[in-house]
């Protein structure tokens, strides 16, 4: 019974946790909704723990907790794979923007130059 | 794959056809203040009235305010961007000042300025021209798994090409107008990308690619990186690089034309 209530306040934690990150704006809506529904799923298992036990039984694998592990794991490889994408993505972007700064930069030095050398005439 | 070669993709805004030959030396510098210098200075006067764009890549040292006391333009990245990026800004800049040719040259004196007329001369009949370090004298010599790599990648490269090409990892490079566009909006940023993934781009959209035979100096500055462990790691890399840039779909497939990533920041300010 111990380790229930251990398990269920963690998970409740986790939920708290994604929950206040979305309040406090730190955690864009499109992965707040994957988190929050990690989160929700987390405490319904918790709660009825003969729910993942049912599960595995339907889906053929004898152990339940392997199951937990295979979800979780090709779970987490999804989400690694989609941050990499993401972060290329804003990598690429980020550079573009200092490019395109550069280019601005210079092209304000030339413009405040030649306005001064037509002021000097 | 990449077809029978002849134009690169007019498809690109290609500056009025018959406008004059206006080249840029684009000179890409990341903490090179003990010789962008004498860089810049050697250029002008082997190739004097021609501009000059230094793109300072970030460099935490004097290079910036080196090359703007010699007086030339200067694209001043806010952070290090690598070879790539700083090039890929400077042929933004070319496009957007109606440059017609870009020609890029180290900062670390390794590329000899006296070159770059045989290079431009060259655009003539090709869309990109790689100034090589091996045909005309072997002063510059690699060796080892370095060496084996050049090897490889330019027998690849001149299956590709369709015309010999022994030095395809030389920076030193001249791009004429109608691949300048292609430049400006695709060139790869990554590790070996803005030599043998240009290349591959470039070969891809049809442009012609050539070579001239130039003379490398050794650098006047900075360590070239020749020790074995790094030349095998260099090999796996261009390996990589290579097969990455010959199976890489690259949005502005020919055929189609180019999206705008980032808008046009401001319209054309011909200056």
């Amino acid at each position: 019974m111990n380790s229930y209530l251990v398990a269920l306040v963690g998970s409740l934690l986790v939920l708290a946790g994604i929950f206040e990150l979305l309040r406090r704006r730190q955690l864009s809506e499109k992965y707040a909704v994957l988190w929050l529904v990690v989160g929700i799923l987390l405490v319904v298992l918790t709660i009825f723990p003969g729910l993942l036990s049912r599960i595995s039984r339907a889906v053929g694998v004898s152990l339940p907790s392997n199951l937990l592990f295979f979800v979780g794991i090709v779970f987490l490889v999804g989400v690694a794979l989609h941050l990499s994408w993401e972060l290329s993505r804003l990598e690429n972007e980020t550079r573009r923007l200092a490019e395109d700064l550069a280019i601005l930069r210079l092209e304000v030095q030339q413009q405040a130059k030649k306005t001064a050398e037509d002021e000097n005439r | 794959m990449t077809g029978t070669a002849g134009t690169c993709p007019t498809l690109y805004a290609v500056p009025n056809e018959s406008s004059p030959e206006r080249a840029l030396i684009v000179v890409p510098a990341w903490n090179e203040e003990q010789t962008v210098g004498d860089t810049i200075r050697e250029i002008r006067v082997a190739l004097p009235g021609v501009d000059v764009l230094v793109v300072d890549d970030g460099s935490t040292d004097r290079t910036r305010a080196i090359a703007r006391a010699e007086g030339v333009m200067v694209l001043e990245l806010s952070y290090n961007l690598g070879v790539g990026g700083a090039m890929r800004a400077g042929f933004r800049y070319a496009v957007r000042h109606g440059y017609t040719a870009v020609v890029q040259v180290d900062a670390d004196g390794q590329h000899n300025p006296g070159d770059v007329p045989a290079l431009l001369a060259k655009l003539a009949e090709a869309d990109v021209v790689i100034g090589t370090r091996f045909a005309k004298d072997d002063r510059y010599r690699a060796s080892g798994p370095r060496r084996l790599a050049m090897v490889v990648l330019a027998k690849v490269m001149s299956r590709l090409a369709g015309a010999p090409l022994t030095d395809t990892t030389s920076g030193f490079k001249a791009t004429g107008r109608r691949a300048l566009p292609l430049f400006a909006e695709h060139y790869p940023v990554e590790y070996l990308g803005d030599t043998v993934e240009s290349l591959v781009i470039a070969l891809r959209a049809g442009c012609r690619v050539a070579q001239v035979p130039t003379t490398m100096r050794p650098r006047l500055g900075g360590q070239p990186s020749h020790r074995p462990l790094k030349s095998a790691i260099y090999l796996c890399r261009a390996t990589f690089a290579l097969l990455l840039a010959l199976v890489r779909r690259w949005d502005g497939a020919i055929g189609e034309p180019a999206k705008p990533q980032v808008t046009d920041i401001t319209d054309e300010v011909v200056l």
